[in-house]
């Protein structure tokens, strides 16, 4: 086997990671979004059952928390192992975009909320058109910071058994008993994964950046 | 004696166990600039929260155009579209230009058409002097522009009282006489305000009434002309000269 | 349901155990981390070019690449070059040098927002460079790290749990074992994750108490935890 051979096996499995991330993250966002709204508005029960939440769901280690939602998710419903480990990574995640989008709405919210009151806008107006436009610029930072923990960590699904990256790595090193440069190449792969995601998710708040002289 | 377009009774303000003010009247006739001076942190502020409603009062009625807006069932949202407010810190829609911060309250609230809102927009935007700044982002405007831009917003509701939290206690030397001008004007123009201020040369030239407020009491009230020059109370004296003295060198040293 | 909590009774000493190298990791990792992580904050701070870059790269790597990755060219790929270390160690090793490069962050923040007018300061009372650095900067840019960096040990409990994977025997290794004795997967996994709560919440408590009791008076830094 060459090593042209050796390389794009191992990048094949490139797909499947992007999949898994793919299909996480924004299952991530959406549960992480609605649930920041509820924490920040959704008065004090709510926000203290969200905090609760996101101690717990953060404080487990997230390959046992993947562990447990896998297994859980596949006594019930006969998923494949892709998307057993996708969607559960993308609770995983929930909890620290919960705690991201919070963030946001906290640091833009009050001030902002009261001047939007009191031009008369309702509290869904404001948190609508004031609130959140500002809160995602703000939260782009943190997010592309969490974008390349979860492309990081859909490693962690080769123990699921997906043909992804490493495990693709882990075959081929296997076979030709040429473990340091299966890794290796594993690594650089990953590396240009993050590198290239965080370079666009910088270029993207640069292109939505509010305009200023400082 | 026409009847008051803004009546504040007995109005009281706590959290908890300290008190802001309490027993608080007093009447607003159409047209009045009344001007609230007094020491920091004895609930100037928080009185103006009140009347439109961003703070609920304890105890007290407030009363705007006969009616009630503290009662129960009151639609805040509703009464805050016919009470302006300027604040210190401008509090302008950092995400939206100089157009949009006036618009969006015209659009969302009085549901105008986007033609409508924007012609209404630019008409308060020139009626401050920034019709040319409409589309700059308040991260490019100076401190005194993006005030002028608050007021623009706050008058673009055509509200029946506005309301200045210290307007410009948070500008440079130089840019404060830019918004007190448009203050001046719009007092002229027969506008109902209720203004917190340290600035005293405003006060004097401007209001029709001057109140003292001090650790949550009026202490005294009157003209510009009783306040500044025959004060009934030996604290109001005391305050006046102290701040005037201030300002007055402050004046002396921006020239 | 509540059958998991049977387990702690059956499992208990096991878990102990697996608790302890869990434990004994953390602290391993975080002490390699630092040391090392300081050197490579100072690197960026007060080194020349080329090993500014150099301390770059290193970060870039270690934090642009998955820790499995890393680990398993360790432990299974340095052998083929003849570098060949233990399970443990080599866990070790990848915890620290890993754990590096995110300390170096902080670091490198805290040195920076002390910085450069306590370096003036320093140098115009006679002190060396190094003087400086090492009694004026680094005693105050320790301390208002402390906040932010008290993040790295937590984050680091959770992160040795991959270890497993190369068969450390760690509480999840030991939680691996258990689970295929009870069959019930979700169960057992579900009462190591409350054992990795009881240690993350302890530790916390424990970096809390740290923060108050070393806190220089007026000298805070926003923090987002």
């Amino acid at each position: 086997m060459d090593l042209g051979q050796f390389v794009s096996y191992i990048a094949s499995g490139t797909v499947y990671t992007v999949g898994v991330t793919l299909i996480s993250l924004p299952a991530g966002l959406l549960i992480g979004i609605i649930l920041a709204l509820l924490y920040v508005y959704g008065g004090k029960t709510a926000a203290r059952v969200l905090n609760l939440y996101s101690t717990i769901f953060r404080g487990i280690p997230p390959v046992v928390l993947l562990f447990i939602l896998f297994f859980a998710v596949s006594k019930g419903i006969n998923l494949s192992a892709f998307w057993a480990g996708s969607l559960s990574l993308g609770v995983v995640s929930s909890a620290y975009q919960m705690e991201i989008v919070r963030g946001a709405l906290l640091s833009v919210s009050g001030d902002q909320m009261m001047a939007a009151r009191a031009v008369g806008l309702s509290r869904l107006q404001a948190i609508r058109y004031v609130v959140i436009p500002q809160a995602i610029r703000l939260a782009i930072p943190p997010w592309s910071n969490e974008a390349a923990i979860i492309i990081k960590d859909s490693s962690l699904v080769y123990a699921l058994g997906v043909p992804e990256i490493l495990r693709r790595a882990q075959l081929i090193g296997a076979s030709s008993q040429k473990y340091l440069p299966a890794y290796i190449s594993a690594a650089i792969i990953y590396f240009l994964l993050v590198f290239i995601t965080t370079h666009l998710l910088t270029l993207l708040e640069k292109k939505l950046a509010i305009p200023s002289n400082p | 004696m026409p009847k008051p377009i803004l009546t504040i009774k007995n109005l009281t303000k706590k959290y908890g166990e300290n008190v802001i003010f309490q027993h608080l009247d007093l009447d607003v006739n159409e047209g009045d600039t009344i001007v609230i001076i007094g020491p920091s942190g004895t609930g100037k502020s928080t009185l103006l929260r009140c009347v439109n409603l961003l703070t609920r009062p304890n105890e007290g009625q407030i009363w705007l155009d006969d009616e009630e807006i503290t009662a129960k069932g009151a639609d805040e949202d509703q009464v805050r579209q016919h009470v302006g407010m300027v604040f210190q810190n401008f509090l302008l829609f950092n995400h939206l230009t100089a157009l949009g911060n006036v618009k969006l309250g015209l659009t969302k609230v009085k549901h105008m058409s986007d033609a409508q809102a924007t012609e209404k927009a630019m008409h308060e935007l020139t009626r401050v002097g920034l019709a040319d700044r409409a589309n700059h982002y308040p991260g490019q405007l100076s401190g005194g522009q993006q005030q002028r831009v608050g007021i623009a917003r706050a008058l673009a509701m055509d509200p029946r009282v506005m309301l200045f939290d210290e307007p410009t206690s948070a500008l440079d030397p130089e840019l404060i006489g830019e918004v007190l001008e448009v203050m001046r004007q719009l007092a002229l123009d027969g506008m109902t305000m209720l203004v917190v201020t340290h600035e005293m040369g405003f006060a004097r030239e401007v209001a029709d009434r001057i109140i003292f407020m001090e650790k949550g009491y009026i202490v005294e009230e009157g003209s510009p002309d009783e306040m500044f020059n025959h004060p009934k109370f030996p604290r109001t004296r005391e305050f006046l000269w102290k701040i005037t003295e201030l300002y007055g060198k402050k004046e002396k040293d921006a020239e | 349901m509540l059958t998991w909590l049977s387990y702690f009774e059956r499992f208990g000493k096991n878990f102990l155990r697996g608790t302890a190298v869990t434990l004994e990791l953390t602290a391993v990792g975080l002490a390699i981390g630092f040391v090392l992580g300081l050197l490579l904050a100072l690197a960026r701070c007060y080194g020349p070019k080329w090993l500014r870059n150099l301390a770059g790269a290193y970060i870039a790597i270690f934090r642009g690449t998955p820790l499995l990755v890393q680990l398993f060219i360790i432990y299974y790929g340095l052998p083929e070059i003849g570098i060949t270390f233990t399970q443990t160690t080599s866990a070790y090793l990848a915890l620290g040098l890993n754990s590096a490069a995110y300390q170096a962050e902080y670091l490198r923040g805290s040195i920076n927002a002390i910085g450069e007018a306590q370096m003036q300061a320093g140098r115009a009372v006679g002190l060396s460079k190094w003087k400086t650095i090492g009694y004026v900067i680094l005693p105050q840019a320790l301390r208002l790290a402390l906040p932010s960096w008290s993040n790295e040990p937590v984050s680091l409990l959770k992160t040795t749990a991959i270890v497993f994977l190369i068969a450390v025997q760690d509480l999840m290794a030991e939680g691996k074992r258990a689970a295929t004795a009870t069959f019930d997967f979700v169960g057992t996994y579900l009462a190591i994750a409350v054992v990795y709560l009881v240690m993350v919440f302890v530790l916390d408590a424990l970096l809390k108490f740290l923060e108050r009791k070393t806190r220089i008076p007026g000298m805070d830094i926003e923090t987002r935890r």
